[in-house]
């Protein structure tokens, strides 16, 4: 889960790295309120969950309240490469002396925890990683000795961070380090790190991806879920337990078991959909092993909601899960959803009970399904039923 | 031969006694499985009769393996304990752990891959989050339905659970050495190169089919690692060349971020191999007929 900059922030104050004061509104009147509040010049920082918001006119600064409901009246309701603001962080403007670029992150291809880190900060990280690779020191972080103040000083000189701040920006980097690790994230990224005229180090920016799968020991992160801004179908899927992602422009709806299968499932989808005039695949939904009634029910569900589906594809291959134990779900799920259920569902069953999985399917003899055999033309049946509906 | 595990292998059950692991334990044991005991600390002592076998639960991974000389350990913890119990594999020396737990969090998994690394790799982990690895008509060690196809010549790795079993449908007429699944993780403990340096070296093993999914760079590194080491025929297949920049497609690794790790970039080094690529897997498992036919 991708974390806004305020949130990022709360966590970096939470472990003692020093933020600057700071408040998160949704009205232009809330955020006079702040800069009043506040006392200073401030900053008015539309909170959106991608980069580019400065060039997308979405940070700006305010001498006094008055200004700061001005700015924040312009930057609310803004849409920044497809996400609607809705908030602003109002936070106290910062002299900047210089600025530099930090992070923590998972080092898949090592399989270890890397830093990184630069004196020349406040650019796009990529763009510097491209132009300037000898500007950017990355070191990798053994995850079981972690970070002390010496690692951090190591990490601080080959980023050459001048001598000046080089003792604070170590501390700060230990706090990251403990922010990163006591959090669970697979990502703390502070991008400026500055250096104020009184050489104090400051988080200006800060972005933090949490891992979902370390929920159970981290109860409060659920309280940094915003339901707002999450897709309606997808939001409705969460709440069942279903793991699923809406994708634009598709028509046809997919249901599989497996994480690789339903990707794949996806792109024999797109591929067969190039002969129907470029019908695509819907979305993601993985119903896992051991699919129930409720499971596929509710499933088709979400998947029938969503106005651009036209047709529906579900692909098994039972390697745990049993054909005759999705087949069952199937039909139990039209009987669940009755007259809710209009869009031609095209099955496609192999592995594990596949005989009896057939046979219900063939008994049950439902006029909104179609058995095809193989995943390749059976992924064609449902392209071709979509360009139809469509 | 086969790789990684045979008829030889002597294989213990940690969580044996958690529902997941009784009922693969069952499924493994009528596969032919030599499974030798389980581990669980809160049950030591107790024997638990599975299969019509009894079996009988260790207090420790080292303790089984004094008892009954167990070389495979196949781990089905939950999440919440998952850290603990593939540390103390390791620590064991157990020379194979297979973890097929879903759900682990990645700095749980750097941990113990950190732990292996720094104890000298005595331990090859596979997984987590995996299907585990059959060697058919020999053992299975994890959950890969052991029905699908029987013993022959190809050798396949897949990072998909899924996508495993139905490659292993596409050419069961042939036949496997080994199906190995990976685990679709960030952070995982036999890699794609891994399996392909065993797989050459491996008498039994003809070709290769090898699976990948978006997401890092193991399959361009495995592209090169091909190119470099690999004499037997490859065939390769890629999953997620339609799933959008950002977005978590089940697999916590199965992630795009920028322009690295899509599926394009994966097949186009994969060729550059000189590994046939295949769009869909049934093509995949065509090109593999062809090879093998022309063997």
């Amino acid at each position: 889960m991708d974390l806004y900059e305020y949130q990022a922030k709360e966590l970096f104050a939470a472990h003692g790295v020093p933020v600057l004061p700071g408040r998160t509104v949704e009205t232009a009147d809330d955020a006079a309120a702040a800069a009043a509040e506040l006392g200073t010049a401030v900053v008015v920082k539309a909170q959106v969950k991608t980069g580019g918001r400065g060039k997308a006119g979405g940070v700006k600064l305010a001498e006094n309240a008055d200004e700061a409901k001005e700015k924040a009246g312009a930057i609310l309701g803004m849409d920044i490469k497809g996400h609607t603001v809705h908030r602003v962080l109002v936070t106290t403007a910062s002299d900047i002396a210089e600025e530099y670029y930090f992070s923590f992150l998972l080092d898949r291809s090592n399989r270890t925890f890397l830093a990184m880190c630069s004196a020349e900060g406040g650019m796009e990280i990529e763009q510097l990683a491209v132009e300037r690779p000898d500007a950017l020191a990355r070191i990798p972080v053994d995850a079981i000795a972690g970070v002390d103040k010496a690692k951090a000083d190591e990490i601080v000189a080959a980023g050459k961070i001048p001598a000046a701040v080089a003792e604070e920006a170590a501390q700060v980097i230990v706090k990251l380090w403990e922010t990163f690790v006591s959090e669970d994230a697979t990502l703390v990224e502070v991008n400026p790190l500055v250096r104020d005229p009184q050489d104090k180090v400051i988080a200006l920016d800060g972005k933090v991806t949490l891992d979902e799968n370390a929920d159970f020991r981290h109860p409060d992160h659920a309280g940094l879920v915003d339901e707002r801004t999450e897709n309606a179908l997808e939001a409705k899927a969460k709440a069942k337990g279903l793991n699923y992602v809406k994708l634009d422009d598709g028509q046809v709806g997919i249901i599989g078991n497996g994480a690789g299968l339903v990707m794949s499932t996806l792109d024999v989808v797109a591929y067969a959909g190039e002969k129907h005039g470029g019908v695509k695949p819907a979305n993601f939904l993985d119903i896992g092993g051991g699919a129930s009634a409720q499971v596929m029910a509710d499933g088709l569900d979400v998947i029938l909601g969503d106005p651009d589906v036209k047709s529906v594809f579900v692909n098994v291959f039972g390697g745990i899960t049993a054909c005759d134990a999705v087949a069952t779900g199937i039909v139990e799920a039209l009987k669940i959803l009755g007259d809710a259920a209009t869009k031609p569902l095209v099955v496609r069953l192999d592995g594990n009970n596949v005989i009896e999985g057939r046979r219900i399917l063939d008994e049950a003899n439902h006029p909104l399904v179609t058995q095809v055999d193989t995943m390749d033309n059976a992924a064609d049946k449902a392209a071709q039923l979509a360009a139809a509906g469509a | 031969m086969s790789i990684f595990l045979n008829e030889n292998s002597k294989v213990i059950v940690q969580g044996i006694t958690g529902g997941e692991g009784t009922k693969h334990a069952t499924k493994m044991l009528a596969a032919g499985t030599n499974i030798v005991g389980g581990v669980n600390a809160r049950k030591a002592g107790t024997t638990v009769t599975i299969g019509g076998k009894d079996l009988t639960v260790f207090g420790t991974v080292e303790e089984a393996i004094k008892e009954t000389g167990a070389d495979v350990s196949v781990v089905f913890v939950p999440p919440k304990f998952a850290k603990d119990a593939v540390i103390e594999a390791i620590d064991a020396e157990i020379p194979l752990a297979v973890v097929i737990t879903e759900g682990i969090p990645v700095h749980d998994s750097a941990y113990f891959w950190a732990h292996a690394v720094a104890k000298g790799n005595k331990t090859r982990i596979i997984g987590p989050n995996c299907p585990g690895i059959i060697s058919p008509g020999k053992s299975n060690a994890g959950i890969i339905p052991a029905d699908i196809a029987g013993p022959g010549k190809i050798g396949l790795v897949s990072k998909s659970g899924t996508l495993t079993y139905q490659m292993m449908y596409e050419l069961r007429e042939i036949g496997f050495s080994t199906a190995i699944g990976i685990g679709g993780d960030p952070v995982i403990g036999t890699t794609h190169i891994d399996a392909l340096e065993a797989f050459e070296a491996d008498p039994e093993t003809a070709a290769i089919v090898m699976i990948g999914e978006i997401g890092g760079d193991a399959e361009e590194r495995a592209a090169a690692f091909i190119q470099a080491n690999v004499s037997k025929p490859v065939v390769g297949y890629v999953a997620g060349f339609t799933a959008p920049e950002g977005k978590t497609m089940g697999h916590a690794g199965a992630i795009v971020s920028g322009s690295a790790g899509t599926a394009q970039a994966k097949k186009e080094a994969l060729e550059a191999a000189g590994v046939k690529v295949g769009k869909t897997p049934s093509e995949t498992a065509a090109l593999m007929r062809e090879i093998i036919a022309g063997l």
